[in-house]
């Protein structure tokens, strides 16, 4: 047994985190989130170079072919450096819909799009409020085209293509539900930027006018293969919030060695230094659930949608634990603008509802985890 | 990142399960897989004979102590193959419960500070469970604050002479042997004024007592002293050094990770699983979901990170204090898994008669130990403390006793 990542792949993180704070500082961070770009095109640009993007993708799509623990390592310190660039949904979403149900064809068209960064890419899911759920599918697939409104769509303003999710079928079964490709460029489909609590990852409206799609996987087997897409897409963004967890944390453990008050440094203080300790309790819970994740998701284990389901909601608990009780650490200067720590706090909530909320998670969970009790 | 056993770790675990299908005390397994946290109990027979047999067996056959050198009794084993000794033997793992203060804490603190022929004469019966060993450090006015204990030894020629009393022993009623922190200045400030000594609990003038517990059961005891004598070569380390001595003992006590801690919640799900409420099966309720969810995240969360710290101790890095987590977070989560599992039952969670209360009032039972394990081996607040301080780089608590003489601190609150 070895529970840890490798050697080499604690050196990968290093690099990403090198690379990340030397290219992503908080400066670079708040352009986006000051409305002056949609993302950082720079540091796009700049993940494509360093081969990040394409980490997990085989080498004969244009990628790196390294996998997918190294991909974990790159999320965590995406999530650690707030980076404002539509990785979540290009890397986590896009591109392993593509990998795991895209023909031939359509992996060698996009995935060395992905790996150079010359596409961005998303799934558009949702439609309107609610939780992952078939029933919830309205928008309609009909002669090769779709019709219909999704909202809200990561980075859906920025993106090049999508992963759609539409009706089929009217069983009222898992079935009806189809993905599709969709080239947003190519005429169709109407992209209407959406005001959201973290501007720094843009949400949108993706209106489709018989949009022309191209199936991706097989009719009627959407349903199944999104929720595989979900499971993994899960693991990595959990990665991203302990990254971030991680972060807020170290934030306002700095700021309690450094801030004076009472004559002394706040961090002496028992019932700030009990809130950090309750802070790093929840990060590393989540860290060792995220850990599991990985090694299922690497080794696409049986084992996965119930990993999955537990790093998404440990992750989840701790990006927003950690973040919230940073602000507290700081007191009045944790609610200003100038100070990072509100730009955690908005990532840590945007980021507990991307892929549904977390009672939709403790549901999964139960539900994966009495399959596995019956089974 | 893996889980597969190596070709030399498979061939232990198919030695070790071999040798545990063909020894251990079958005709008990089910009682030990039934039993519940921290209380095993086997009808018809006496837990403590069954428990020594059991080590000493293994002590024969070279499974006892696997991580102690082969000289001492043990099997010089890695730490992997101790998870994987833990994994093999199961259920009949509780029989050590006895044997983990002496195995866990004593044991080692007597390697790094007896001398060689004392090691050689103690170590060997300790390991096989003939020998039972307490430790003696709490006292009624050193709980969190040990160092503020008041128990004195006096050095009277080649001896020493104990007297005070100590509290919350674990076993001193079954132990023949014990280590024990005493002030032998108390002029100087606290930490500076401790020695650590063994000491056999047979001595005269030893009287231990069982304490009757909030829950209504006696696991720990008072010990008192009254003029032991304890010879000097009985003592570990320098006079006046037992604080770093004990520091030994306690970074040890980290050690014994592996084997996780209880947590309740498999109790929890396995009861939701099977309960039915007045709309359905407990298991289909949303709220009832989504607090299984959580306590699932928390257990999973401490087991991977048992496993994330056995993966570094076999790399050979020293466990950290980071491990303080698993009892920070599992000594609470039990006490509200049973609260929970109360209020499951309704206004009859209030009956705690094994004919009546659901799971023979397992639940019951737990609520009312549950206290105790948030204060022994640490509070929470102290374990909070180790993980500001230690882990986190945060500054130490302001001690306005740090450089008062011991025999000048305020000894009372009000009044």
């Amino acid at each position: 047994m070895n529970f840890d990542f490798s050697d080499e792949q604690k050196q990968m993180r290093d690099e990403a985190r090198k690379f990340l704070a030397e290219k992503c500082p908080s400066k670079a961070v708040r352009e986006v989130l000051d409305g002056k770009a949609p993302y950082d095109k720079e540091l796009w640009k700049g993940l494509a170079e360093m081969g990040f993007l394409g980490v997990a993708i085989p080498e004969e799509f244009g990628g790196a072919g390294a996998g997918h623990l190294e991909l974990c390592v790159i999320a965590e310190e995406m999530g650690r450096a707030n980076a404002p660039v539509p990785f979540s949904s290009t890397v986590y979403l896009a591109a392993e819909a593509l990998l795991l149900a895209g023909s031939d064809a359509q992996k060698r068209k996009w995935l060395p799009k992905i790996a150079s960064g010359e596409a961005i890419g998303t799934l558009a899911l949702f439609e309107g409020k609610g939780n992952p759920s078939p029933k919830a599918i309205k928008l309609q697939a009909s002669g090769g085209t779709l019709s219909g409104v999704k909202k809200p769509v990561p980075d859906g303003a920025i993106a090049d293509f999508a992963v759609v999710a539409a009706r089929t079928g009217s069983t009222g079964r898992d079935a009806d539900i189809s993905l599709f490709l969709v080239d947003l460029k190519a005429g169709g489909v109407e992209a209407k930027p959406l005001t959201n609590i973290d501007p720094t990852r843009g949400q949108a409206e993706l209106t489709f006018k018989n949009a022309k799609a191209e199936p991706l996987g097989a009719t009627g087997e959407g349903w199944s293969i999104l929720t595989q897409v979900l499971d993994r897409a899960a693991v990595l963004l959990a990665f991203e919030q302990v990254g971030g967890s991680d972060r807020a944390l170290e934030m306002g453990r700095d700021y309690a060695l450094d801030r004076i008050a009472f004559g002394r440094p706040i961090g002496s203080f028992q019932a700030v230094k009990h809130m950090l300790a309750d802070m790093y309790v929840s990060a590393t819970l989540a860290r060792s659930n995220c850990y599991y994740g990985a090694w299922a998701l690497s080794t696409n284990a049986a084992e996965l949608p119930e990993a999955a389901a537990a790093a998404r909601i440990s992750a989840t608990q701790a990006f927003q634990h950690c973040s919230k009780n940073n602000i507290q650490v700081h007191g009045g200067m944790g609610f200003t603008w100038e100070f990072d720590c509100h730009m955690y706090y908005r990532r840590a909530n945007a980021t507990a509802l991307t892929l549904g909320s977390l009672s939709y998670w403790e549901d999964q969970l139960i539900d994966r985890m009495r399959r596995k009790n019956a089974a | 990142m893996n889980f597969d056993d190596t070709p030399q770790e498979a061939a232990f675990r198919a030695e070790a399960r071999a040798w545990i299908q063909a020894n251990a005390p079958k005709q008990y397994e089910e009682e030990l897989r039934k039993s519940s946290l921290g209380r095993t109990v086997l009808k018809g027979a006496n837990i403590l004979e069954v428990a020594k047999a059991w080590q000493k067996k293994k002590a024969d056959a070279g499974w006892a102590c696997l991580h102690w050198p082969k000289e001492y009794g043990g099997r010089g084993a890695s730490p992997i193959e101790r998870v994987i000794w833990q994994q093999e033997e199961g259920p009949f793992g509780k029989l050590s419960a006895m044997f983990i203060i002496g195995h866990g804490m004593c044991g080692p603190t007597m390697m790094a500070f007896a001398g060689e022929e004392q090691k050689r004469k103690y170590l060997p019966p300790l390991a096989s469970g003939e020998k039972i060993w307490c430790q003696l450090f709490s006292e009624p006015a050193g709980g969190s604050d040990v160092a503020g204990l008041r128990t004195r030894a006096e050095r009277r020629g080649d001896d020493w002479i104990i007297n005070g009393q100590k509290i919350w022993t674990s076993g001193a009623h079954y132990s023949d042997y014990g280590i024990l922190l005493t002030r032998t200045d108390p002029t100087v400030p606290k930490h500076k004024g401790l020695t650590m000594f063994f000491l056999d609990m047979k001595s005269p003038g030893v009287e231990v007592r069982p304490i009757k517990q909030a829950s209504g059961q006696s696991d720990f005891n008072e010990v008192y002293f009254t003029d032991v004598k304890i010879p000097d070569s009985q003592r570990l380390g320098a006079v006046n050094d037992g604080w770093n001595v004990s520091l030994t003992t306690l970074m040890n006590e980290r050690m014994s990770i592996g084997a996780g801690v209880a947590t309740g919640f498999p109790e929890l799900f396995e009861f939701c699983n099977s309960l039915m409420l007045e709309d359905g099966p407990a298991i289909e309720d949303r709220n009832v979901r989504s607090r299984l969810a959580n306590y699932a995240v928390k257990a999973s969360g401490l087991r991977y990170t048992s496993m994330r710290a056995i993966s570094a101790l076999s790399k050979g890095e020293r466990p950290g204090p980071e491990n303080s987590i698993g009892k920070l977070v599992a000594g609470s989560m039990v006490q509200e898994v049973a609260m929970y599992a109360l209020d499951l039952q309704g206004a009859a969670g209030v009956l705690s008669g094994p004919e009546d209360a659901e799971v023979a009032g397992k639940f019951q039972a737990m609520l009312l130990r549950a206290p105790g394990t948030r204060v022994e081996g640490g509070t929470d607040e102290i374990m909070r403390n180790i993980i500001a301080e230690r882990v986190l780089g945060l500054p130490g608590d302001i001690r306005v006793d740090k450089d008062v003489p011991f025999n000048q601190i305020p000894t009372k609150g009000r009044g």
